[in-house]
């Protein structure tokens, strides 16, 4: 096999890469390229292959098919001299139950062949400061609950300074308070110039945080991008609250909009703008002028979740 | 190597290390390649850690604990048994080897309780950590973040090795002590008569002793290394410590049953009672050394299967 060269300013990088599993393609021909500096969101639903592929990234499978590049060196073949600048939450984070969470870290910092023993405790405490577990660095591990679990195995990735943070499903377990730390700890590390790829099943996660998306659906890649770019694909929806429906249909397709719906329930009538779309300000008087009492006006942007749905013309399920 | 590192090129990251107050100096970026090569020392890092986890477990503790009971059981038992000046098994038959010349001499206690403990519960507390070495930490899933820190597939499995023989020598100096400090204390301690009915002096005694405490380690290599390979074939813990332990009390039934007498020669605990010998003067060699022989090979066969096994599987736990 001879490996394509690197393309400069990518992280990862996949070609074709493919995961059979007693016959089952969980991952097929998959192309990925992740940007230096992106908060990258991999969104798909559970069992779509995102963690399988997460796996293969790091080394601990071997692809079927394909290659894969991560800081622009082949894996799993210079696993040594990559990973220990990657730090990495797979799968949901593993500990020894009868160790406390420092000595975890330390366990963890051990295995590494780069780290260095005298400042072993000086970065374990900071990673434990940096998660806001210091106050239960001593407790033993069984005992800490799902979410300081999760904390904990994020600190076992920072343990170091990395170039590239890989986290699957880093919120799962999280109250929503600890669902924001994350999310800011993300964007705080992102700051720092760290390349953040961060899997996850929650739209709105992706929405929040990522620079950059792509989406899987059945081990196969749909389509990446900035998430901007995504969410541009469908155009965003003219949304009025009103008491008087009729007249407001009635004007709003003298202006051009279309495919109008009125909602009983909510007194919302929504419409697609037109290509040209009308100054809203002046939709709005025209609204007024025509007597009709406007108590919302606005222009409901597209969420990635309305560009999944276009994209795959489906529901957000479980993968058969 | 380097040419990869440099072609990193310019991005966010090399720009910006981006230092926070407080937090450690970043050493490693965007750093010359120099810096980035691994520890030499590194490897011993990995092994003391590995220590820590097999010593630190309660399960361990419990194991070594069952094998300290064992020469105080024995020890009481001896010394309730001659208190009326009797001889234990008078007729010369039944027990374990140098049980009748512990009432006479407390250090044949360290001989007889390793005579009783190698058949089973040394090696049965051997299968339990070298069973689970691999196995147990694919369960609790801690070995893909060891395999992403990245220990290393070859050098894991050697520090995994090395803890297991570790503890092997560990056990076997856990039944040790505990027989001499039971058996000085109950029994009288003097010059050792030996097997072949020379009397030599305490020291030399002692010497033999431990000798014979680094045999019955290395008897324990063997399967040791099996143990390991079965490890590498499962992601339950708990299923490869009963293979290992069911394998070896299959192996102990088949090493005793006569007919089998033309395998016997190639199970690993079919030399383990050779240790006595060493009770002699001379000291016969032939069956020591055979038994070391197998062990070798046992720990050569079985090693290069859990590395060939280990290097290449798909860690999916």
């Amino acid at each position: 096999m001879t490996p394509v060269a690197p393309t400069p300013g990518v992280v990862i990088e996949t070609s074709g890469l493919a995961k059979q599993y007693r016959g089952t393609l969980a991952v097929d021909g998959l192309d990925l390229q992740v940007p230096r500096g992106s908060v990258f969101g991999f969104l798909g639903p559970n069992g779509s292959g995102k963690t399988t592929t997460i796996r293969m990234l790091m080394g601990l499978i071997e692809p079927t098919a394909g290659s894969a590049r991560v800081l622009g060196r082949p894996m799993p073949r210079s696993s040594r001299s990559v990973l220990p600048k990657v730090g990495a939450l797979i799968e949901g984070p593993a500990l020894y139950g009868f160790l406390s969470g420092q000595d975890n870290l330390i366990r963890y910092d051990a295995a590494d062949p780069t780290a260095d023993p005298r400042t072993r405790k000086a970065r374990v405490g900071s990673a434990l400061d940096r998660v806001g577990l210091t106050a239960a660095a001593g407790k033993k591990a069984k005992a800490y609950s799902l979410g300081m679990k999760q904390r904990l195995g994020l600190a076992s990735a920072l343990l170091q300074p990395r170039e590239l943070l890989v986290l699957d499903e880093p919120t799962n377990g999280l109250d929503p308070q600890g669902m924001r730390e994350i999310r800011a700890l993300v964007r705080e590390l992102a700051d720092d110039g760290t390349t953040v790829f961060l899997s996850s099943h929650l739209l709105d996660e992706i929405e929040q945080v990522c620079t950059h998306a792509a989406v899987m659906a059945r081990g196969r890649l749909i389509t990446q991008g900035p998430v901007a770019e995504l969410s541009a694909g469908t155009r965003g929806r003219l949304e009025v609250t009103t008491p008087d429906p009729v007249e407001t249909v009635r004007v709003l397709a003298a202006h051009g909009v279309t495919d109008l719906v009125t909602d009983p329930h909510t007194a919302q009538v929504t419409g697609e703008l037109p290509a040209e779309p009308p100054d809203l300000a002046e939709l709005n008087a025209a609204l007024v002028a025509a007597g009709v009492r406007v108590r919302g006006f606005g222009l409901r942007r597209a969420s990635l979740e309305d560009a999944f749905v276009a994209l795959t013309g489906e529901g957000f399920d479980v993968a058969g | 190597m380097s040419r990869a590192e440099t072609t990193a090129g310019p991005g966010l990251h090399d720009g910006d290390p981006g230092h926070r107050p407080g937090e450690p100096v970043r050493e490693r970026a965007p750093a010359p390649p120099a810096s980035r090569t691994p520890r030499a020392a590194w490897s011993l890092g990995l092994f003391g850690s590995e220590l820590l986890i097999v010593f630190r477990r309660a399960r361990t503790l419990a194991l070594l604990g069952v094998l300290a009971g064992v020469p105080v059981l024995v020890g009481i038992a001896v010394r309730i048994e001659t208190r009326g000046g009797h001889s234990v098994g008078g007729d010369g038959g039944g027990g374990p080897a140098f049980l009748e010349q512990i009432s006479n001499n407390g250090l044949f206690l360290a001989f007889a309780s390793l005579a009783a403990t190698l058949p089973f519960f040394l090696p049965m507390a051997i299968g339990v950590v070298a069973g689970d070495s691999v196995a147990g930490e694919a369960s609790t899933g801690t070995l893909r973040y060891l395999l992403v820190a990245p220990a290393g597939r070859t050098r894991l499995l050697l520090a995994k090795y090395a803890s297991v023989l570790t503890f092997c020598v560990a056990a076997t100096l856990v039944v040790v002590l505990s027989a001499v400090v039971v058996g000085f204390s109950l029994f009288p301690v003097g010059d050792v008569t030996l097997l072949s009915g020379n009397t030599v002096s305490l020291s030399d005694g002692i010497l033999r002793g431990l000798l014979i405490a680094l045999l019955v380690a290395s008897s324990l290599i063997g399967l040791a290394a099996l143990g390991l390979f079965i490890s590498t074939l499962t992601d339950s813990g708990i299923g490869a410590m009963a293979a290992t332990v069911g394998l070896l009390i299959t192996v102990q039934i088949i090493n005793n049953i006569p007919q089998l007498h033309a395998l016997q020669p190639y199970l690993f605990p079919h030399y383990w009672l050779s240790f006595a010998d060493v009770m002699r003067a001379p000291v016969i060699w032939t069956g020591i050394l055979k038994n070391l022989a197998l062990q070798f090979l046992y720990a050569a066969v079985f090693g290069s299967a859990a590395w060939a096994r280990f290097t290449t599987r798909d860690v999916t736990a």
